[in-house]
């Protein structure tokens, strides 16, 4: 029964393909980065991650049609898209805690780096010329 | 070696750091000047040097609450126990020094003097009327949640002891820093008061908040001080000095 009614709301194949066909290069790409030492593992994680999952709801039929009405989204395509958002999203705020966190060491870097080199520039005044 | 420190931090001052310096010199003789140059692109850094001060050259430009910060790292490393914010471009008045530190000598418990344009009604310079409604703004949102009175909290004028140095060293706000700082010290406990000093046009350069977009700058030391509302109350006073 599910799988007739699954079949029945399920997305036109044209948009699950491109959606695949998105997933697969994402995931091509983000290798890619990787083994080129461009991208690191740890910020390759969520966009695997993303590909992923966006792959299984394509090509998985009836776990998205089944998602899609359970949460109301009455056209799975819909659901397909809202997944994808949620995940852009999360990406972007992951990407505004790491720009926040190099700002802090980058700061402290830049005090540590000033208060070295005066330091510097004390010890040399103070040491007789050899 | 004194132990009492002037933190001035610049930005393209070579306008008037060197009176800046001078002026500190002559009037606050036990204190030792300490400019931060926050990665000026003109002399400033040479010109302090020149007029007799200890300079601290930032790599590049970190913004005005690094670049204080790094003011009191230095106050913390090589134990000093006053340390006084003067800006660079002229605007505070190197005779309220003395006064600041009488003020902090009067009350032990209290960690922190700041210089306020708007405890009295002499003249002095105070700012446009617009800029003056948001300080204001802010002064009574501080006094409400200080429960203290204070008139002038983006002022930029004051003196911490050890341990407001060691708080800020340690913890001080990025951006706009003046606001937020009170209230870091309201949350560790620490006991802050104002005096009245008279405040000078700046005679050049530029206000860090005149180049930001003032709205903005509303908006950020808001949210900053509604957040830092919410963030758990460290409870601890400021640490043991490391060596």
């Amino acid at each position: 029964m599910i799988v007739l009614a699954a079949a029945r709301a399920a997305p036109p194949t044209y948009q699950r393909v491109a959606v695949i066909a998105i997933a697969v290069l994402v995931v091509v790409v983000v290798v890619e980065l990787v083994r080129r030492r461009r991208l690191m593992e740890r910020y390759a994680l969520l966009w695997l991650g993303a590909a992923i999952i966006l792959f299984v709801l394509a090509v998985w039929q009836g776990l998205l049609t089944t998602l899609s009405s359970e949460v109301g989204i009455r056209s799975p395509p819909n659901a397909l898209f809202a997944v994808g958002f949620a995940f852009v999203v999360v990406l972007l705020l992951s990407l505004s805690l790491v720009i926040s966190r190099l700002t802090e060491q980058n700061k402290q870097l830049a005090q540590r780096v000033a208060l070295l080199a005066d330091r510097l520039k004390q010890l040399e005044q103070e040491r007789p010329e050899t | 070696m004194s132990r009492h420190l002037a933190i001035v931090p610049a930005l393209n001052e070579a306008g008037c750091i060197a009176q800046t310096v001078t002026e500190i010199h002559q009037h606050a003789a036990g204190f030792d000047v300490l400019v931060v140059d926050d990665g000026s692109v003109d002399d400033t850094a040479a010109i302090a040097a020149a007029a007799g001060a200890r300079v601290i050259s930032m790599p590049f430009n970190v913004g005005i609450g690094g670049a204080v910060q790094c003011g009191y790292l230095y106050a913390r490393d090589n134990g000093y126990e006053v340390a006084v914010q003067v800006d660079g471009d002229g605007q505070h008045d190197a005779r309220d020094i003395p006064r600041l530190l009488a003020a902090l000598g009067e009350e032990p418990a209290v960690e922190m003097i700041t210089g306020s344009r708007f405890l009295t009604d002499e003249g002095g310079y105070r700012s446009s009327p617009l800029r003056r409604a948001g300080i204001r703004v802010f002064a009574a949102l501080i006094s409400l949640l200080t429960h203290q009175r204070v008139t002038d909290a983006t002022s930029g004028f004051r003196m911490s002891t050890r341990r407001g140095i060691e708080l800020f060293a340690r913890d001080y706000p990025h951006d706009y820093p003046e606001v937020e700082a009170i209230l870091l010290l309201h949350a560790h406990r620490l006991r802050s008061r104002e005096i009245a000093v008279t405040m000078r046009p700046r005679t050049s350069g530029r206000s860090t908040i005149a180049r930001a977009v003032p709205a903005y700058y509303m908006v950020k030391v808001l949210l900053a001080v509604f957040v830092g509302i919410l963030r758990a109350r460290p409870g601890i006073e400021a640490e043991e000095p490391r060596p």
